[in-house]
């Protein structure tokens, strides 16, 4: 791959960095990486994503944008509401940057389509907002065997961890299965501060980058909370699977999505 | 003594759950890890607290 002299004067700061470099670039600009959800964290991994010059991006998601998203949904703009969230995002990032391709999923992700959207991507990011959504990403990249990172976002508090198959526990380990619902925490009535949104997903774009060239420390077998009240990281160490895991564990016993189809079809509000 | 992330704790003699109970978690959305190992939901009532146990405890939020 030849880089152009836009692509060696949009990507400089890249260059002089020894951990990514024109070989670096490179590879950013042959990765594909997916983004599930466009929301409050999909919007900073998007943004960050193509900026880092992502060959390929694709966005998953199935909403509209309505004006309570843009409190913290900073890829939308005004004008955007009513239309597609891919089809917004779509819009930004061809404007930010000429070289990212960009693929649109316009579907909620399903036991029956995640399969086909996923196969074709390198890296997942998981930015939707309920666990539902999140358990069925986390199962789907068990069995599929695809590298992908978590996170969750409410009001001032996130966490994030990224899995990478053979490598470290899945959020089943660490969770066990979604959560029964809490009526005070519904995605829609949960406030959220949007800047603590977009640091978790720029925490995720990050995660992205770090895989694609194979460099630093993964959150894997590590999950980082963030606090924006105290204004506080913390690390915690989950080295180990659980090899009692009902997906990734020894005697796994979601063996395909369809058997465990009732639990990624809560009442998600996605 | 227990060490709950990082802080000595006077809580021998407890379940999982039953420290849980006392602090601000909720027990549907952690995760815990006792001396190193994962320790699944359904132990959180079984598992017994013992001096120089070591515990990590972490919170999940399901937004986005
Ligand atoms: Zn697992």
């Amino acid at each position: 791959m030849v880089l152009t002299e836009e692509m060696a004067e949009r990507y400089s700061r890249h260059f002089v960095l020894k951990e990514i470099g024109v070989s670096g670039q490179k590879k950013l600009l042959q990765a594909k990486v997916l983004v599930i959800g466009a929301g409050g964290l999909g919007s900073a991994a998007l943004m960050y994503l193509a900026a880092a010059g992502t060959g390929v991006v694709g966005i998953a998601d199935f909403d509209r944008v309505s004006l309570s998203n843009l409190q913290r949904q900073v890829i939308h703009s005004s004008g955007d509401v009513g239309v597609d969230k891919t089809l917004s995002a779509e819009k930004f990032i061809s404007r930010l940057n000429p070289d990212v391709r960009v693929i649109l999923h316009n579907a909620k992700m399903t036991v029956d389509n995640i399969q086909n959207v996923i196969s074709g991507y390198d890296f997942i990011l998981d930015c939707t907002d309920s666990f539902e959504s999140k358990f069925l990403i986390n199962d789907a990249c068990v069995l599929f065997k695809k590298p992908y990172s978590h996170a969750g976002i409410v009001r001032f508090e996130g966490q994030i961890m990224t899995y990478v198959p053979e490598k470290g526990p899945c959020l089943r380990c660490l969770l066990g299965g979604v959560p029964p619902r809490d009526g005070s925490i519904t995605c829609s009535s949960a406030g959220v501060l949007g800047a603590a949104a977009g640091v978790m997903g720029s925490l995720q774009a990050i995660e992205a980058v770090k895989y694609i060239l194979d460099i630093g420390d993964l959150l894997v077998g590590r999950v980082l909370r963030f606090d924006a009240l105290k204004m506080q990281f913390s690390a915690f160490d989950f080295p180990k699977s659980d090899s009692g895991c009902a997906v990734c564990g020894a005697n796994p016993q979601i063996r395909s999505l369809a058997d465990n189809r009732a639990e990624y079809e809560g009442t998600g509000c996605m | 003594m227990v060490k709950v992330n990082g802080v000595q704790l006077n809580i021998d003699g407890k379940t999982i759950a039953e420290y849980i109970k006392t602090t601000q978690y909720d027990i549907r959305r952690i995760a815990v890890e006792r001396n190193g190992n994962i320790v699944p939901k359904s132990e959180y009532d079984k598992v017994v607290l013992k001096e120089g146990d070591s515990l990590e405890v972490v919170g999940f939020v399901g937004g986005g």
